[in-house]
């Protein structure tokens, strides 16, 4: 399935992201890792750390609602794998990034922003893993 | 008003994630597939994202605390160990597999798409799963001590 290279729109996105996270961190001291976030929220360790990270969590995923009521639509979602594979593809993730202590907004965006060692290696790594991965789903395996 | 704030900086992120393409697995696929329909938009997530952090820290960090918090909570671990690798390999597999990360299927949530609700639950399984893992290990290397 071919996706329409957006420069343009991706560079704002991600100037957002970046907002978000330099906000969060002068709002609240925290990295803006969606993996920390959830894992805490999930597992609080105190009634005002989980409404912080509930606060959050409620902001982001109203986001798409702004989206749509600025766009007319919600961002577009094409999913060109089964649901058996995002089952197995969800579960791997949570488990992958509990065990490397981040994902791609913690360690990709806000760890390797601080120029942090652990971020620089976690994010080459899963990056090099994902292409691995996709090349081997599409191109060796042709699903 | 603290928490409206909170609520207000993880809407940054979500409109963020919602324009940038990766709550698209679609997208994000052909991001790593150099080698049939490559699309290199996420680079540009990336760049964005990374300028803005890098800049906006730098700032930020000379203050001498947050303003909702007495101190900063930053991780300060320097450690690059097996597990750091491991984990993160691991993730980089399953994200390969499904198209989503946590950040991306996370705003998702709120388009009500399916895929993106099947994805989370698996997501939360797997985080329980390799926390038991993970006390599991330590309460054997405590016993073994």
């Amino acid at each position: 399935m071919e996706t329409e290279f957006t420069p343009l729109v991706s560079l704002a996105g991600g100037l957002l992201i970046g907002l978000a996270s330099v906000l969060l961190m002068a709002a609240r001291g925290r990295v803006f890792g969606a993996t920390g976030i959830l894992a805490g929220f999930l597992s609080p360790s105190s009634s005002t750390d989980w409404a912080w990270r509930a606060a959050l969590l409620a902001g982001m995923v109203t986001g798409p609602l702004v989206y749509l009521a600025f766009a007319g639509d919600f961002p577009a979602i094409e999913v060109p794998v089964s649901k058996a594979m995002m089952i197995v593809g969800g579960l791997i993730v949570g488990v992958g990034v509990t065990y490397g202590s981040g994902c791609t907004s913690g360690h990709g965006v806000c760890g390797m922003a601080r120029l942090s060692p652990r971020s620089i290696v976690a994010t080459l790594t899963f990056m090099l893993f994902t292409g691995i991965t996709v090349y081997v789903v599409r191109h060796v395996l042709g699903m | 008003m603290k928490l409206i704030a909170t609520y207000l900086i993880g809407l940054v992120f979500g409109v963020g994630i919602s324009i940038s393409g990766m709550s698209n697995p679609a997208k994000v696929l052909n991001f790593f597939d150099v080698a049939g329909t490559w699309d290199p938009s996420l680079a540009f997530v990336m760049g964005g994202a990374l300028l803005v952090a890098f800049f906006g820290y730098k700032l930020v960090l000379k203050r001498p605390a947050p303003i909702f918090e007495p101190v900063f909570n930053v991780p300060t671990s320097r450690v690059i160990d097996a597990r750091l690798l491991g984990g993160s390999a691991v993730f980089g597999v399953g994200w390969g597999i499904a198209g989503f990360c946590p950040g991306g299927a996370l705003p998702a949530l709120g388009t009500g798409n399916v895929d993106v609700l099947v994805f989370t639950a698996a997501l939360v399984a797997g985080i329980f799963l390799a926390k038991g893992l993970m006390a599991a290990s330590a309460r054997r290397q405590a016993a073994a001590a």
